[in-house]
């Protein structure tokens, strides 16, 4: 419902600027995430969003208006925290409830908006309970619940899975995922250091760095046409290759990136670079070969299906032309 | 644990000695309560006789059973209002940055070692300006000089281990800062409140000097002006046995409540790190 | 529906508060009445005991404006007989304030080391697992709860020279062969006081320095038991240096405690010399001789000792947070 629009914005503590003059748009009804290695301010600008830190400089917009001074609670927000932030003495009913009371809204517009979200959520039949007889996962749909009552315009989670184990993580995070389509006009924040959660639930993806953006747009963009070293080197699990000096010389780049999926198994005739098997990895669907071909670290080569290689083989390696990525001497790319 | 035999009885009797020397003046005051006549001065370490006369002689004065009543309320009522007063400042002091915060703490921590002996002619002079003179409110004032600063630093200390989402997640649910105190924070400081207004009460139930100048009247005294001031006939009689008795019925209630809430009160001295 | 404030284009009427500012307004409304108790009951009558220190106030004067401002004369004071001689008098240049400084200087560090020994006894011991140790942790509990008022008079009880269970203990194994006045005589009333003094705080001590020693990682002993160092070794080597900055702060406490004593004092050795500290001396001045002006001169000065020793805490305690982090 809300549309966000960052404009040079900023954020210092004491001399140490953090976020460094931010310009985003975050478009009605998207699914956006921050995503970037801890410290590079992806917090620190959920939270200025959320109005729980003050921001130092440029301005915030919701909707075309400025809201850089207004109160959180005020801003139409709702926020789902790190440590799911339950009040330990209050019901689950209470927690979700807790908001709308100190908005003094009616009794049963309270009730049918709880209930309706617990739900929603399937806790309907824990309503009654602390936090402290809940378990992890419940605690977070909780935390998810008491969000969804507030009816927010934009939808803040601050690395919301990160205390949650491998299982409930991909089962919550579908909960998410399902939880974006279902309210299709309610913008979505959410900030992860996890590259995985950040292509899986984005609509598009920020990248942040240094308290800067480093690049916007949607996964597959991305994934596809990094528009820097950085940027290609972060998205993408394993890490996209990189190779330098003679390796790149050869392509006339600084620094040139592949994919291991973009690499194949050739023949002798066919073959640009060569070398040897040192590790394999099986992964049941997908095997991936380490070979060390001379460049400073061994190439990673993915194969689906059958395993074409083991430790020690030699083997003839050929990158796909057109997923090839040409890096300068200032880590972007070249035409 | 390894250790020789002769290392184990050694430790255990350190033990042993350590118990009976923080024991020992207490059950001596005991034993000493419950006689009378001429056995009271005869030394012994085990009781030899035993009679209720001490306590019947304390307990049939009006004066200290008054006394007890002025402690109790005196304590009581002070601890109360230095809570009170604390819970608000205290959350300021601990959740909120501004500027002078640092300075201010140290200042707190400052006037609670203050020594009361330099604001006695000071506070004297107000408690008449006040017109409250003899009357318990004028220690409910003076013993606020201590029980407030102490109350303030434990509390600040329980309150800065509160987890600041929470106070977060509320502040996005529109609460303010006296939401915040009130619905959300007291509920969950109710055991460090019990702890801090325990040591207060304690600290304002033994306080001794202020009670001593501030009252006049036998009626006005706390327990402890009474059980200093409890003379004989002269100055050579002193009523050793009735003064034991009315110290075992003041002490024993502290006692009581030191042992129920021992983990507590370790926990709270330790916090503070404060005086007890 | 939440709905926004309606925004205002250029000038806004009525400046909103953010966050930031409306909790930074809460907290100094908070702080209000806190800060104006602390300034009825402890600043205000702190300036007036300072300020009677320069009059000469006494019991009648004190409310009928009739008292003189007579400067620094309580403190030091030059006064010219007729036959010509210079009399130096004022506090100090008196031999009992004098006299009452070396009493409480000498309780102080005396009681505080014996306290810092025997708490770091205790503490140990309690630190151990053994069993009844929860009863040993609630015995030595007792002292540090009892009054100081019941504790002055029990051990006077005690200590008493004719009826006194420690009398007749120590001449039934021979320590002794006569009665000791240990209250009254001034060759042992310090010791009295020191012997009563230690019992009840030591606790209070040991509490503080097990919260010290109960935050060292059991698994540094065990591997210093590996490596088979001697017991000795490990307590200078690793107990001493990590409880340190618990022990300093249990020691400052403590000390600050000490240099203010007063009950204990008053009570057990009413009339000696040999215990009288600053703060009973200043009381007997003001209440008993009703001497404002002198007595206010002997506690500001008592008040400035201890203010420079806070002082001294907060930056002693500035460097332990550092050494203790490294």
């Amino acid at each position: 419902m809300a549309h966000i629009q960052l404009k040079s914005l900023s954020k210092s503590f004491g001399a140490l600027e953090v976020i460094k003059g931010i310009d985003l748009e975050i478009k009605k009804g998207e699914f956006m995430v921050f995503v970037g290695p801890s410290g590079c301010g992806k917090s620190t600008l959920l939270r200025l969003i959320s109005g729980l830190e003050q921001i130092s400089s440029g301005q915030l917009l919701f909707d075309g208006e400025e809201v850089n001074n207004l109160v959180p609670s005020k801003r139409g927000i709702a926020m789902v925290f790190q440590s799911y932030a339950l009040y330990p003495h209050m019901t689950v009913y209470e927690n979700m409830a807790f908001g709308m009371k100190l908005a003094q809204t009616t009794k049963a517009e309270m009730d049918t908006r709880v209930r309706s979200a617990a739900e929603l959520l399937q806790i309907d039949h824990l309503l009654e309970r602390l936090p402290k007889q809940l378990s992890g996962g419940q605690r977070q749909r909780v935390a998810i619940g008491r969000a969804i009552v507030r009816d927010p315009r934009v939808f803040l989670f601050d690395e919301p899975l990160s205390n949650l184990d491998a299982a409930l993580r991909v089962q919550t995070r579908l909960e998410i995922a399902k939880l974006h389509h279902d309210m299709t006009d309610v913008t979505m924040v959410y900030v992860t250091h996890d590259q995985v959660e950040a292509m899986t639930l984005a609509d598009r993806i920020c990248v942040l760095r240094n308290g800067e953006v480093e690049q916007v747009g949607t996964p597959a963009e991305l994934y596809e046409n990094p528009n820097s070293l950085f940027v290609a080197g972060f998205i993408g699990s394993p890490k996209m290759n990189f190779l330098t000096d003679r390796f790149a010389e050869d392509f006339d780049c600084t620094t040139l990136g592949i994919r291991p999926e973009h690499i194949n198994i050739t023949t002798a005739a066919d073959a640009v670079w060569q070398g040897k098997v040192i590790h394999a990895e099986d992964l049941g669907s997908d095997h991936f070969l380490f070979i060390e071909i001379g460049s400073s670290e061994p190439l990673i080569v993915r194969q689906n299906g059958k395993l074409l290689g083991s430790i020690g083989d030699a083997l003839s390696l050929r990158p796909i032309p057109e997923h090839l990525h040409r890096f300068g001497a200032n880590d972007r790319p070249l035409g | 644990m390894e250790r020789t035999v002769f290392g184990n009885i050694l430790f255990y009797m350190g033990v042993v000695l350590i118990v009976t020397i923080s024991i020992y003046p207490f059950y001596y005051a005991i034993i000493t309560s419950f006689e009378s006549g001429t056995a009271l001065f005869k030394p012994n370490f085990f009781p030899e006789s035993f009679s209720l006369e001490n306590y019947k002689n304390v307990l049939s004065q009006r004066s200290f059973l008054r006394s007890f009543a002025n402690s109790v309320f005196i304590a009581a009522v002070t601890v109360g209002f230095a809570l009170l007063l604390a819970v608000t400042a205290s959350y300021a002091l601990a959740r909120v940055t501004f500027r002078g915060r640092g300075l201010l703490l140290m200042t707190i921590l400052g006037v609670s070692m203050f020594p009361q002996i330099a604001v006695l002619s000071g506070l004297y002079e107000l408690i008449n300006i006040l017109g409250i003179y003899n009357k318990p409110w004028a220690l409910v004032l003076s013993y606020t000089i201590f029980t407030l600063p102490f109350t303030v630093w434990v509390l600040t200390t329980f309150m800065r281990e509160l987890p600041i989402e929470i106070e977060e997640a509320a502040i996005v649910d529109g609460a303010t800062p006296w939401i915040v105190i009130t619905k959300v924070f007291l509920p969950l400081l109710w055991p460090a409140m019990v702890t801090t207004g325990l040591l207060a009460f304690i600290g304002a139930w033994n306080e001794f000097l202020f009670a001593l100048t501030f009252t006049i009247s036998e009626t006005e005294r706390t327990v402890p002006v009474a059980i200093a001031l409890l003379s004989g006939a002269s100055s050579q009689e002193v009523p050793w046995g009735a003064i034991m008795a009315a110290s075992v019925i003041v002490t024993i209630p502290l006692i009581i409540l030191v042992l129920i809430f021992q983990r507590k009160i370790v926990a709270g001295l330790t916090a503070g790190g404060v005086k007890g | 529906m939440p709905t926004l404030h309606p925004s205002t284009k250029g000038k806004p009427l009525r400046r909103q508060l953010n966050l930031q500012q409306q909790r930074v307004r809460a907290a100094y409304v908070f702080l209000l009445p806190m800060l104006i108790m602390l300034l009825l009951v402890a600043a205000w009558p702190l300036f007036r005991s300072i300020s009677f220190s320069f009059t000469d106030a006494t019991a009648e004067t004190l409310f009928n404006g009739q008292s003189q401002w007579v400067g620094f004369d309580n403190y030091l004071e030059r006064r010219l007989r007729s036959n010509g001689e210079v009399r130096w008098r004022g506090v100090l240049v008196d031999a009992d304030w004098w006299n009452a400084v070396w009493n409480t200087i000498r309780f102080s560090v005396v009681s505080v080391s014996l306290e810092a020994f025997f708490g770091l006894l205790v503490a140990l011991v309690l630190n151990m697992e053994f069993k009844g140790r929860g009863l040993v942790r609630a015995a030595i509990l007792i002292p540090w709860a009892i009054p100081t008022v019941v504790s002055a008079r029990m051990w006077g009880w005690m200590l008493n020279d004719q009826f006194g269970v420690i009398n007749y203990m120590m001449m039934g194994v021979g320590l002794i062969d006569k009665p000791i006045a240990w209250t009254a005589s001034s060759d042992t009333a310090m010791l009295a006081v020191l012997i009563v003094d230690v019992w009840k705080t030591t606790p209070f001590m040991a509490l503080l320095i097990l919260a010290g020693l109960q935050m060292i990682p059991r698994d540094m002993y065990e591997a210093a038991k590996l490596d088979g160092i001697h017991p000795v070794k490990v307590f200078f080597r690793v107990t001493l240096p990590m409880i340190k900055p618990a022990l300093m702060v249990a020691v400052i406490f403590r000390a600050l405690d000490a240099l203010r004593i007063f009950d204990l004092i008053y009570l057990l050795t009413p009339q000696s010399d040999a215990t009288v500290t600053m703060s009973v001396l200043s009381y007997r001045e003001i209440q008993q001789f009703g001497d404002y002006g002198e007595g206010s001169a002997m506690s500001t000065l008592l008040f400035v000792i201890i203010t420079l020793f806070v002082l001294l805490y907060i930056k002693l305690g500035r460097v332990n947070l550092t050494g203790a982090t490294r």
